[in-house]
């Protein structure tokens, strides 16, 4: 009994719930977030990137812990510069996949690297990698929430044009839209998107919110409305779902985020396949 | 008038390659011009030519009289769309892509764009599929949304880059059979690349047929036959006709590199 009430307690709730007050700001903010670059993360099939970017933003937070500088910054530098690379020299997707595949274990080893010569407290070391919802004092939630302003104003803007050549490159290059340079600001930003995740659920379950929700949405809509509100809403869900769940416990949030995550995804799985066979496809009688 | 279309000593090779030279040619509104050929004879980069994506090694071209530059002069209709499965996009939604995709911004369509959107749809008779997930349509259902698309902008000039490719022949010929209706209705230049001669075959008015870095031009009963393609390739060619259908038998394949 004793591991189960390690993973669920709910002694002292109401006291512990004012002291999470920060983290719940923080997961309503990265369920937006991660709802509507992981919309996109599908749509332009860059899932392996996310995980790349993340190793690196990680590495960064690491190297920022072990020289002694904010870890805000050093996982952004981090995860800007993966995504950078990403965007400039793997433009084929081919070429795209092998080269994350090199970059995804240097940036793990020098990450791995920094924090065993890092001396501080081990709290520390384990949150870049699994993620910790105490630790959220204000200035870090203005980060985040100076980030999160910025990749949802990005994309917002270029949200048509960006689906336009994910979907069909030549005939948007035609029509003028600058597709080369959307897909390095799409990385740019989507680097923004996974440093802010970092910090809260950890580097290695950083898909758990730019891919799962998203992922979820996608199985049960087409409409290109309501599969970034759908993926938002889960996102949303399991943040503060996991938050909640995970307050009264002794282990990081992560778990809970990425079963939830799950949970949700089995669900539109089975909602998506029901659909599919009661005639999604249907045609309408020729009017 | 100023043709569609005017290429003039139009010449593009990728290094010692030439794909062709010395081309002149022009297209009027309303023409239907079929380009045929073996892969690698420089089809498709004659429509990035067309389409500003390309720039000639020698001579000029231009549409409607200037540079070719992007924009909603050219409508284009390239091969088949393969879509991962995970698209968040109805038929109607892609269609509405060759309206506004290019704009910046988001949000659901209004107005004037939303009856854009249902005229090309209705144009092409996609109306039926118009809210049927993209992954889910067939493949040419799929290439009929395409033509949509091309023509809610309401193109000058629409460039086809083998959109009949692996469709079946009822399909090629609907999809055919549209964008021959549009240029006649709209007065529409079209040039249309394809592998496929028979479904453009009553269509065109002129066929492009290029070969080994050579080319002949004229109405396709002056070109699609025995003497003319057999003095093209350098080797005997015949062009077999049985009523509708036309083969061309014995053409070599593509020379060797460098060839020209």
């Amino acid at each position: 009994m004793s591991v189960w009430h390690e993973i669920f307690s709910f002694e002292h709730y109401g006291e512990l719930l004012s002291l999470v007050r920060n983290s719940l700001v923080a997961g309503a903010v990265l369920g937006l977030v991660g709802g509507l670059v992981g919309t996109f993360v599908l749509l332009r099939d860059v899932t392996f990137a996310v995980h790349g970017v993340s190793e690196l933003s990680f590495a960064g937070a690491a190297a920022a812990l072990l020289f002694g500088f904010d870890v805000v910054v050093g996982s952004l530098a981090g995860a800007l510069a993966a995504a950078a690379l990403i965007g400039v020299l793997g433009a084929g997707a081919r070429d795209r996949n092998s080269f994350i595949g090199v970059l995804m274990p240097t940036g793990l080893g020098l990450g791995v690297l920094f924090l065993a010569l890092y001396k501080g407290r081990s709290v520390n070391k384990f949150g870049v990698l699994t993620g910790q919802i105490v630790a959220i004092d204000t200035p870090r939630l203005s980060w985040l929430v100076a980030i999160s302003v910025l990749v949802v104003v990005c994309l917002a803007v270029m949200s048509r044009p960006l689906t336009f050549a994910s979907v069909d490159p030549d005939v948007a290059a035609a029509r003028g839209v600058p597709a080369g340079a959307l897909s390095l600001a799409f990385m740019l930003v989507l680097g923004l998107a996974v440093a802010a995740s970092v910090q809260i659920v950890g580097a290695l379950l950083v898909l758990a919110l730019l891919c799962t929700p998203a992922a979820a949405a996608l199985r049960v809509t087409a409409s290109p409305v309501l599969a970034p509100v759908l993926s938002v809403v889960f996102a949303t869900s399991a943040m503060l779902g996991g938050i909640l769940l995970a307050l009264g416990a002794s282990i990081p949030i992560s778990p809970y985020v990425t079963t939830l995550s799950f949970l949700i995804y089995v669900a539109c799985r089975i909602v998506g396949a029901v659909r599919t066979r009661r005639g999604w496809t249907a045609r309408r009688a020729p009017a | 008038m100023t043709p569609a279309i005017a290429l003039r000593g139009a010449g593009l090779a990728y290094g010692s390659r030439v794909l062709w030279r010395g081309l002149d040619l022009e297209v009027r509104a309303g023409e239907f011009l079929a380009v045929l050929g073996a892969n690698g004879t420089g089809k498709s980069s004659l429509l990035r030519v067309l389409l500003g994506l390309q720039r000639l090694t020698e001579g000029t071209v231009e549409i409607e009289g200037r540079a070719p530059r992007r924009g909603d002069l050219v409508g284009y209709v390239p091969q088949r769309l393969e879509v991962s499965p995970l698209t968040p996009l109805r038929a109607r939604d892609v269609v509405r892509l060759g309206v506004d995709g290019h704009r910046w911004g988001f949000g659901r369509a209004r107005g004037a764009v939303r009856a854009r959107v249902e005229d090309a749809l209705r144009a092409v008779g996609a109306e039926p599929y118009a809210d049927v997930p993209l992954r889910l349509l067939s493949g040419g259902e799929r290439q009929r949304v395409r033509v949509a698309q091309a023509l809610a902008s309401d193109p000058r000039i629409l460039l086809c880059d083998e959109p009949l490719l692996s469709l079946d022949p009822g399909s090629q010929a609907t999809v055919a059979g549209l964008i021959d209706e549009r240029r006649r209705a709209r007065d529409t230049a079209v040039v249309f690349v394809t592998h496929e001669i028979e479904p453009i075959l009553g269509l065109a008015d002129r066929v492009l047929y290029l070969a080994g870095g050579r080319f002949r031009i004229g109405a396709p009963d002056d070109v699609l036959t025995s003497p003319v393609l057999s003095d093209l390739y350098g080797t005997p060619v015949e062009v077999v006709r049985a009523g509708d259908h036309i083969a061309v038998v014995g053409a070599p394949p593509l020379r060797a590199e460098g060839a020209a």
